[in-house]
């Protein structure tokens, strides 16, 4: 089986969807002759033309509004957003439009819609390249939102979101594009070359929205994560020396609730990490759902390990992002809480 | 040392304010029959003034004049009249129930009828619109049932939107009637995207954009102008100049630019101004815009002029911001009796049976409503099930919201 980067698992999902189904049309800033500034749509112009896969003003609200109108036509629109932190000038169009067509119409209209966009720090891209707003999205009822970790769930996930008769919010944690990233920035590089989830069928295949996965099995407390952070999770617990049960959400709505309680009533502890802020972030919402429904399991308060609430920083990256360090004392903490 | 002269910030206002009188001496207003008519692949730049003009049919007789004539039938001006008054009536007959209780709210049309119902007759059959709140000419130019729009009105047990959305938004996607938002604007760059998507599919059907003057300062429009420009999209982009927002005048979203079709110019977008209280003028000039989008031509923008002779909504009392008797000065008159005026003198119509017409469209609507009223009010009757909160959020009700629905009980 081939390995593939993350760009090239999202390529792929792309290229698969678009020729399975001449609705799937794909476009934003740089998309379209260049490839994308990540070069996720590399290729797909050439391959089905301009009318498929096209360069977008720079115009988030344009993007998504237009996008929305194609959905409703019955379009399978799948755009862009250059970076996460631009789509401030869609959100009225994603959360007052494309998330309660289908309410707002009793079904008369719907908008199977994708809106990609890179996610996440540790690239040194200061506040405006950095940020992880997941949680404006799954505050918004009419949304599905999805963050991959690997090649392989990237390509599953992606083709399932197109499929999907509703709008999803594809996150794409940006760190994540070349090589998996367990938050040792001062250490050389992994390519996926040499990760398992990197090994990619070249072909059709879906990986179900709405629920997670446990990357590492383990009995003395659970950490539930997403994105970048279960590399980070990962690193921390095997350094650690913690038996932690480490769970990928892959998708943040609908969540997988029963993957969630079945651990924590198990372990009997949680941590919940993150790269957003703290205050209000997603991981807010899954520590009152563990208390909610653990709460009799529960042999220590629920932590929170994420970025700091501040803008993101430049300089300070590595102050700013809650790496392996600030995990691996939070494992130890959680454990000594009797 | 040079003195430097201080600033001055500007605020517009309009020409008079409650106790003042009315005018509307900045309003130019050419003879009918006076503007030129271009063909359809005209380039842009050759039609520049026609921005800044008024496209009339309808002289002060009511006589047709020009070469902005359209092709339309005694019969078809008739069915014209007819709609303009069922909408006045139905506008009547419902804001009279708001005031009763019926419902909670309601935008009446009076002045701006002819804008939605001579654009839907222009339209074929399977375009889409992409409306604002005060197009309701376009359902009911379509024959859509007034007892399925007033049980929307109500929020009852019929009403085709479940209870969900406040009354007059409306959706039908048969009759071509894109779902409205409440959220100004934004309906406005989704038809451009609509418009796109039939165009990427190699299909017949056209969009139509349709806002409103106040709200052209939403960045939606200018990235809808933007789109439509860059992609050539086979779309119509309405702007219903009706001289005010709530209680803000045109002139604050307007700003320098002199009309709102000049908005087009910049974006090489072909724009025309029309007299919107001109149903064969507004007609014509549709269809040329309409013309021109089937045939790859790309977008044109069109501002209708009118007046908003009514409220903004149930909510607002105009005199509270501009002279009480505005409307009865407003140079362009009122589109029932303008088209009526013409059928007359055409010889087609005539006083009594204009009378008598009235009376019969009275009694239709009076029917609907009886009948839309046997499913229920707002307040009173039966209505949509709680239910029904949950079902349509996404297509299938994910474990989130199945939890939800079982603490209400239903």
């Amino acid at each position: 089986m081939p390995r593939m980067t993350m760009i090239e698992a999202i390529r792929s999902a792309l290229d698969v969807s678009m020729a399975r189904n001449d609705d799937v049309v794909v476009y934003g800033e740089d998309v379209g002759f260049f490839g994308g500034v990540f070069r996720c749509t590399q290729g797909l112009q050439q391959k089905y033309g301009v009318s498929r896969c096209f360069d977008a003003p720079i115009s988030e609200c344009g993007i998504v509004g237009t996008a929305v109108g194609m959905a409703a036509y019955g379009l399978r629109p799948c755009v862009e957003l250059q970076f996460a932190d631009y789509m401030y000038p869609a959100y009225d169009q994603i959360v007052s439009e494309a998330a309660r067509l289908r309410y707002r119409s009793a079904g008369d209209f719907t908008c199977p819609l994708v809106i990609r966009m890179p996610t996440g720090g540790g690239i040194f891209g200061g506040q405006t390249h950095s940020q992880s707003p997941e949680a404006l999205f799954t505050h918004v009822a009419g949304l599905k939102t999805v963050v991959p970790s690997n090649p392989h769930d990237a390509k599953g996930l992606l083709i399932a979101a197109i499929e999907d008769p509703d709008p999803v919010i594809f996150l794409e944690p940006k760190r994540l594009y070349n090589g998996p990233f367990d938050g040792h920035h001062d250490r050389p590089v992994t390519p996926w070359a040499k990760h398992e989830l990197a090994e990619v069928p070249e072909g059709y295949y879906t990986t179900p929205l709405g629920k997670a996965v446990t990357r590492r099995a383990g009995e003395g407390v659970t950490v539930l994560t997403y994105g970048t952070m279960v590399h980070v999770a990962l690193a921390a617990v095997a350094e650690s020396g913690v038996d932690a049960e480490v769970i990928d959400l892959r998708t943040l709505l609908p969540l997988d609730l029963d993957t969630i309680v079945a651990s924590v009533a198990r372990t009997g502890r949680c941590i919940v990490v993150h790269e957003a802020t703290l205050t209000s972030g997603f991981g807010a919402e899954l520590t009152a759902l563990v208390q909610e429904h653990c709460f009799y399991h529960l042999e220590a308060p629920v932590m929170r390990v994420t970025g700091w609430d501040t803008p993101y920083p430049h300089a300070q990256e590595w102050d700013y992002f809650p790496g392996p360090a600030r995990l691996g004392q939070a494992l130890r903490d959680i454990l000594e809480t009797r | 040392m040079t003195s430097l002269t201080p600033l001055r910030f500007h605020v517009p206002e309009p020409a008079s304010r409650p106790g003042g009188k009315p005018d509307f001496s900045g309003v130019s207003i050419p003879k009918a029959g006076s503007v030129r008519r271009p063909p359809v692949d005209v380039a842009p730049e050759e039609i520049r003034d026609l921005a800044y003009s008024i496209i009339r049919v309808l002289d002060h007789e009511g006589q047709p004049i020009g070469p902005w004539v359209p092709d339309l039938s005694r019969d078809e001006l008739v069915a014209g009249l007819r709609h303009m008054v069922t909408l006045r009536t139905f506008d009547a007959r419902m804001q009279m129930a708001q005031r009763q209780g019926k419902t909670s709210f309601y935008m009446q049309h009076t002045g701006e009828e002819a804008v939605s119902c001579a654009f839907r007759i222009a339209l074929g059959p399977d375009d889409m619109n992409f409306p604002t709140y005060r197009q309701a000419g376009l359902l009911i130019a379509h024959d859509y049932p007034l007892v399925d729009m007033m049980c929307q009105i109500y929020s009852n047990a019929n009403d085709p939107m479940k209870g969900r959305q406040l009354p007059v938004f409306y959706s039908s996607r048969k009759h071509g009637f894109f779902s409205i938002s409440g959220n100004l604007a934004t309906q406005f760059v989704q038809a451009v995207g609509w418009a796109m998507a039939s165009a990427i599919k190699g299909d017949s059907r056209i969009a139509a954009a349709w806002i409103g003057d106040g709200s052209t300062a939403e960045s939606d429009f200018h990235a809808a102008l933007v789109f439509a420009s860059t992609y050539k999209a086979p779309v119509v982009l309405n702007v219903v100049n009706n001289q005010w927002a709530i209680s803000t005048f045109q002139g604050i979203a307007r700003g320098g630019s002199g009309t709102f079709a000049a908005r087009g110019l910049g974006f090489g977008i072909p724009a025309l101004r029309v007299d919107g209280n001109d149903y064969l003028a507004t007609y014509a000039v549709a269809k040329w815009a309409i013309e021109r989008a089937r045939l790859n031509l790309g977008p044109t923008l069109i501002e209708y002029v009118t007046y908003r002779a009514g409220a903004h909504s149930t909510s607002d009392d105009p005199s509270a911001y501009r002279p009480k008797h505005e409307s009865e000065e407003w140079p362009l008159g009122d589109p029932v009796i303008r088209l009526k005026q013409h059928l007359i003198a055409a010889g087609a119509w005539s006083e009594e049976r204009h009378k008598q017409a009235e009376a019969e469209i009275l009694s239709e609507v009076i029917a609907a409503q009886k009948e839309a009223e046997s499913f229920g009010t707002l307040h009173s009757g039966s209505k949509p099930s709680a239910r029904d909160i949950f079902e349509d959020v996404y297509a299938e009700l994910p474990p989130h919201l199945r939890r939800q629905r079982q603490q209400i009980g239903v």
